[in-house]
């Protein structure tokens, strides 16, 4: 049953500054970017009565991504789209552009932002991944000032973060790459495009001369309550020469660190089996170079 | 102006040729797809009405239970709402269909989730959604059953049995001696899961009753329709009314596949019940997606078991079938999806000991009905699965143990009837290999999966084959029954407006009918149009369902015209005129007769059609049959476990093709539809009730997701029972490519068979972890 709309005032405050202040002065208030999370909810009647914040009323915000010296910084206003298309960002940030594009469609690409998609905190979301893979960082905004928070560490549990009801998250910045590591991205869902994973795996590798993994990311879509950074598996791997027995080995550990469930979309079982596959089909393809 | 066929020439000649008609065979515009594309169209969400409500439906929650009491809470202004619950029903609380036994809102018994318990209406769109957040119900739940296993063995027992039909055809059982003469008998249980029609626009009815005084003047409702005349007399005893009382209108309507085919009988009760109730005033009544995909009929699931019994030459010898469908929780149209189901299980093959039976059965599951195939496709993806596990079995090629076994001329089929259609099946299956290059590919793949395996190489293909029959119009004596008639109106002007219950909705009615009437009629097709279906102004021509338009109404439509020019003739209309001249004879014949020139026709069944015995199942089930073969392969990533379909040919025999591009259109489109059924629709019920009841969890196959297709159409000689000897084509295409597909995935996983669809990647993986050697 859908939401009854007048249950939702909207209030369109013009500078970060007011949109801060009504954010400190009131309670129950939702940030209202893109939209497209919260317009399905709203379809089927699982958002709360609350007032929303619209972003795009303010001039502060500009949608294009800021992006210098390999430094990148998205705001409350870019979208996939802008990853999509930015030349410069998709050489940079491939896999930013991948999940981009795995995103739904055009329609929704120009409309959603990332920043929406990190503070929907589904545990399926498609563009988080990448980010987290590569290291991003969150900046959070408040009437009472500024902080960082590491992605990685933002999410607390099923849809619990680390943001303050009067925080509103302002950027998402990603560090210059060094060079040298290689990505993976690849969502699992029930079809090619328009699908909700089931399992994903974005993935960083650094391997030295000597095939000895200098580094590693993985990051997991819909096996946990949150976007999952596979520490664990990671530390297995960390510093070891990549072999088919270390393969093996990550592939047993990655089987303690998740905790897929059975929903109406898959089962537990595919979605363990599905990502030891991912993990040694990342590790593989790289075991030859 | 019929053009007979010289036989010879159409034997084995594949249809690229279009110098034998002016019109038909080519590729005319859409007369309505202008509007369409521009959006200038009106679907039922776009007619404005003045003064209207809101309805929306209260429903239940349980699967299986008493109805004790409906509670309006606080918090609304209920006293604002038009509330129309069973009590207040003027007339039979009965949705008029087959059987007498499902109710326009519940009285007592709930047999299903989402059954319809009461009606409110609003002003306010938004507050009659909110309003249903206060309404509670109160229910006394009775332990339900959902799967056909559970209704055989009696778990629960609805109505007075849980077996709704059964239908039997051919030998009472097949003897043990029959079995002893075969060298081998093969047997396997085939799985059907309720597939959802997924029409791009949803239900959607307005209602209003015009009052006399006191008295009801008028029942009318606008929508989106397979049926109006089924409407007509669902809302006869509803309301207690004449017929004359009763007006249905269609409009626009974006997709059917049978979903819209019984279904807006009781959307149409509803909404003029809430009309009715508010003293006349419009209601409107447009379910969303959630709605429509909640309350709304599916595929009937099906559980099929077949044994054959073969020759050591691969000899088909005995064929038992013991077919059963779910009919959730209200019979709908069961009968006849059963029926038609029995009628094409033995697929297009000769055996010599046949026997089928066929059983439906009640849960609590949502009411299944209506959807393209109407059974058939259950029937046919456990036959063909079945033929090509014998195959690999017998270790035979798909092909070649086929080829041994097709029907052929004047065979005879278990029904009795005799194959006089000058069929030629090994023909198709010839055209069909030699097309998508089997021999050599089934060769490649198989050495492709080898390096595969020998590599570590994590994909594997394979290929599938599928043929089959689909008869067209309804079973048996069923087109008599119906009694359809057609019309046409001619102005001084020389329009011709053709008049007819059948609908638009996307597959090409409008266009057919048009092309049809202008090849009779030697005129352009501007000229003509059809007639929106309104049943107060056109005949009743049966409904829009089981591919009966083009070979049946089609067919009036061509009669109709030859009236009509005989008509024309009374006032000088000469043997070769010109469209000049036809229309100086229109307007000679309004000057004489000063009005409208109308014409009507009745059905008229052909002269030699066989008889057919209700009673015993004998006799010719149908009176055409269209035929094809289906090639495709498939790729399986043993990453995720996905199959995904990348090349699909179809050869396809259904009478002469009347538009090329429509015909194609069909074959896509009903292919594409069966890949879904295949490989990805699943409605996940719980409890019979959807549970994954949004676009973004029932999984249809997107362009992404489907190859491109190689479309060819050949044509078998054809007694003249259609326009120009054409047949329908309409279900044709969705009956065959699951089994191809699912035949397809067991031949890239080393012959095993998964043999119940959808073949969901989850599927996929217990194979591929548990099996050997793959
Ligand atoms: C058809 C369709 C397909 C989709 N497909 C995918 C897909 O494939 N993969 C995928 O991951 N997602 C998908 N989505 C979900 C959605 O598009 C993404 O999650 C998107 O990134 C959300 O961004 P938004 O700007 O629309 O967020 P909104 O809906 O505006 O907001 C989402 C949440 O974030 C909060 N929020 C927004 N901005 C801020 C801020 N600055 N600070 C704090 N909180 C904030 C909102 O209050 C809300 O709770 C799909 C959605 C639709 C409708």
């Amino acid at each position: 049953m859908r939401s009854y709309l007048p249950d939702y005032p909207v209030i369109n405050p013009t500078s970060l500054d007011e949109a801060l202040e009504v954010l400190a002065a009131k309670s129950n208030i939702k940030p209202l970017a893109g939209g497209t999370d919260i317009m399905v909810y709203m379809d089927t009647g699982v958002f709360p009565a609350s007032t929303l914040l619209n972003l795009y009323s303010i001039q502060d915000f500009s949608k294009t991504p800021e992006f210098s010296d390999g430094h990148l910084k998205l705001n409350p206003l870019s979208t996939y789209q802008h990853a999509r298309t930015d030349q410069a960002i998709v050489n940079a940030f491939p896999l930013l552009a991948i999940a981009a594009k795995e995103i739904s469609v055009l329609a929704v690409q120009s409309r959603a932002t990332w920043i929406g998609n990190v503070a929907n905190a589904s545990p399926a979301a498609d563009g988080v991944p990448a980010l987290m893979a590569y290291d991003a960082m969150l900046k959070l905004s408040s009437k009472d000032g500024q902080r960082e928070v590491p992605l990685h560490q933002f999410y607390q549990g099923y849809k619990q973060m680390d943001l303050q009801p009067n925080e509103l998250i302002t950027e998402i910045q990603l560090p210059p790459l060094d060079p040298g590591w290689k990505d993976y991205y690849r969502k699992v869902g029930t079809r090619r495009f328009q699908a909700i994973s089931k399992t994903l795996l974005a993935g960083r590798i650094k391997l030295n001369e000597g095939r000895v993994i200098e580094d590693i990311r993985l990051v997991f879509a819909s096996v946990a309550p949150y976007t999952l950074r596979a520490v664990q598996t990671e530390s297995v791997l960390r510093s070891r020469p990549l072999t088919p027995e270390i393969i093996d080995e990550a592939a047993q550990a990655i089987q303690d660190e998740i905790s897929p469930i059975d929903d109406i979309r898959s089962t537990e079982t595919y979605r363990r089996q599905v990502t030891t596959n991912l993990i040694r089909d990342f590790l593989n393809s790289n075991l030859t170079k | 102006m019929h053009i007979p066929r010289k036989e010879e020439e159409i034997v084995k000649r594949t249809i690229s040729r279009n110098d034998d008609f002016r019109v038909l065979q080519h590729n005319i515009k859409r007369p309505e797809g202008i509007d369409k594309v521009t959006g200038k169209a009106i679907y039922i969400d776009d007619l404005q009405t003045e003064n209207h409500l809101y309805g929306k439906t209260i429903r239940s929650t349980v699967a299986h239970g008493i109805l004790k009491n409906i509670h309006f809470k606080d918090g609304i202004p209920w006293d604002e709402f038009v509330i129309v619950t069973a009590k207040d029903i003027p007339g039979k609380n009965v949705v008029t269909l087959i059987e007498d036994d499902q109710p326009y809102l519940c009285e007592r018994e709930i047999m299903h989730k989402a059954e319809p318990l009461a009606l409110i209406a609003h002003e306010d769109k938004h507050l009659v959604e909110k309003a249903l957040n206060y309404v509670e119900v109160e229910v006394e739940e009775l332990p339900a059953i959902f799967s056909i296993e559970d209704s055989q063995q009696n778990k629960v027992t609805l109505q007075q049995s849980n077996l709704t039909n059964e239908f039997h055809v051919g030998l009472k059982e097949i003897s043990e001696d029959v079995w002893t003469e075969c060298d081998q008998i093969i047997e396997g249980t085939y799985e059907t899961g309720a597939q959802e029609q997924l029409y791009i626009e949803t239900q959607g009815i307005i209602g209003q009753v015009d009052f006399d005084g006191d008295a009801i003047k008028k029942v009318s409702v606008w929508g989106s329709m397979q049926c109006p005349f089924y409407i007509v007399k669902a809302l006869m005893p509803l309301f207690d009314v004449e017929e004359t009382q009763v007006r249905v209108v269609q409009t626009e309507t974006g997709g059917g596949f049978g979903g819209k085919e019984e279904y807006p009988n009781i959307l149409s009760g509803h909404a003029a019940l809430l009309s009715w109730k508010a003293g006349g005033r419009p209601v409107r009544m447009i379910y969303d997606r959630q709605e429509d995909l909640w309350a709304t009929t599916k595929r009937h699931p099906s559980k099929i078991t077949i044994k054959t019994g073969f020759k050591s030459d691969g000899t088909l010898h005995a064929m038992d079938i013991d077919l059963n469908l779910n009919a959730g929780g209200y019979i709908t149209l069961t009968p006849l999806v059963l029926s038609r189901a029995l009628l094409h299980c033995w697929g297009p093959y000769r055996c010599a000991n046949t026997s089928a039976n066929a059983r439906a059965w009640l849960t609590n599951s949502i009411p299944f009905g209506a959807f393209r195939g109407f059974g058939t496709p259950q029937a046919v993806f456990a036959m063909e699965l079945h033929i090509n596990k014998c195959a690999a079995e017998l270790n035979i090629d798909p092909a070649e143990l086929r080829r041994k076994n097709l029907l052929q001329y004047g065979d005879t089929m278990p029904t009795g009837q005799v194959m006089d259609e000058k069929i030629d099946l090994d023909f198709l299956l010839d055209r069909s290999l030699e097309k998508s290059d089997y021999v050599n590919r089934r060769q490649q793949i198989e050495q492709f999966n080898q390096s595969q395996k020998s590599s570590g190489g994590l994909k594997r293909r394979g290929i599938g084959l599928c043929m089959n029959f689909h008869g067209g119009t309804f079973a048996g004596s069923g087109e008599t029954h119906m009694n359809s008639h057609v019309a046409m109106t001619l102005d001084a002007k020389g329009h011709v407006d053709i008049l007819a219950g059948q609908v638009e909705y996307g597959q090409g009615t409008i266009t057919t009918f048009v092309q049809i009437a202008s090849e009779v009629l030697g005129i352009p097709v501007e000229w003509i149009s059809k007639h929106q279906p309104d049943t107060d102004v056109v005949p009743d021509s049966g409904p829009t369902v089981a591919s009966r338009t083009t070979i049946v109404v089609g067919k009036m439509v061509e009669r109709c015209s030859q009236a009509l020019l005989k008509k024309l003739s009374e006032v000088g209309l000469n043997k070769d005129y010109t469209a000049n001249e036809f229309q100086q004879a229109a307007q000679a014949y309004h000057n004489k007769h000063n009005e409208l020139l109308y014409v009507k026709v009745k059905f008229e069944a052909p002269p030699d059609q066989l008889e057919w015995n209700e009673e015993t199942y004998e006799g010719a089930a149908y009176a055409a049959y269209t035929w094809k073969c289906d090639i495709l392969e498939v790729e399986v990533d043993l990453v995720d476990y996905s199959a995904k379909c990348d090349k699909f040919i179809s050869v396809v025999e259904c009478g002469r093709v009347l538009n090329p591009i429509i015909a194609a259109g069909q074959i896509e489109g009903g292919n594409a539809q069966a890949l879904g059924f295949g490989l990805y629709e699943d409605t996940v019920l719980q409890e019979g009730g959807m549970a994954n009841n949004q676009y973004t969890n029932y999984i249809i196959p997107t362009t992404a997701d489907i190859p491109e297709m190689d479309i060819e159409f050949i044509e078998f000689p054809y007694l003249d029972y259609g326009p120009y000897a054409a047949k329908g084509i309409g279900e044709l295409p969705i009956d065959a490519p699951a089994a191809a597909v699912a035949a397809a995935v067991a031949h890239a996983m080393g012959n095993h068979f998964i043999c119940d669809i959808p073949i969901l990647p989850e599927k996929i993986m217990v194979v591929a972890e548990q099996a050997e050697g793959i």
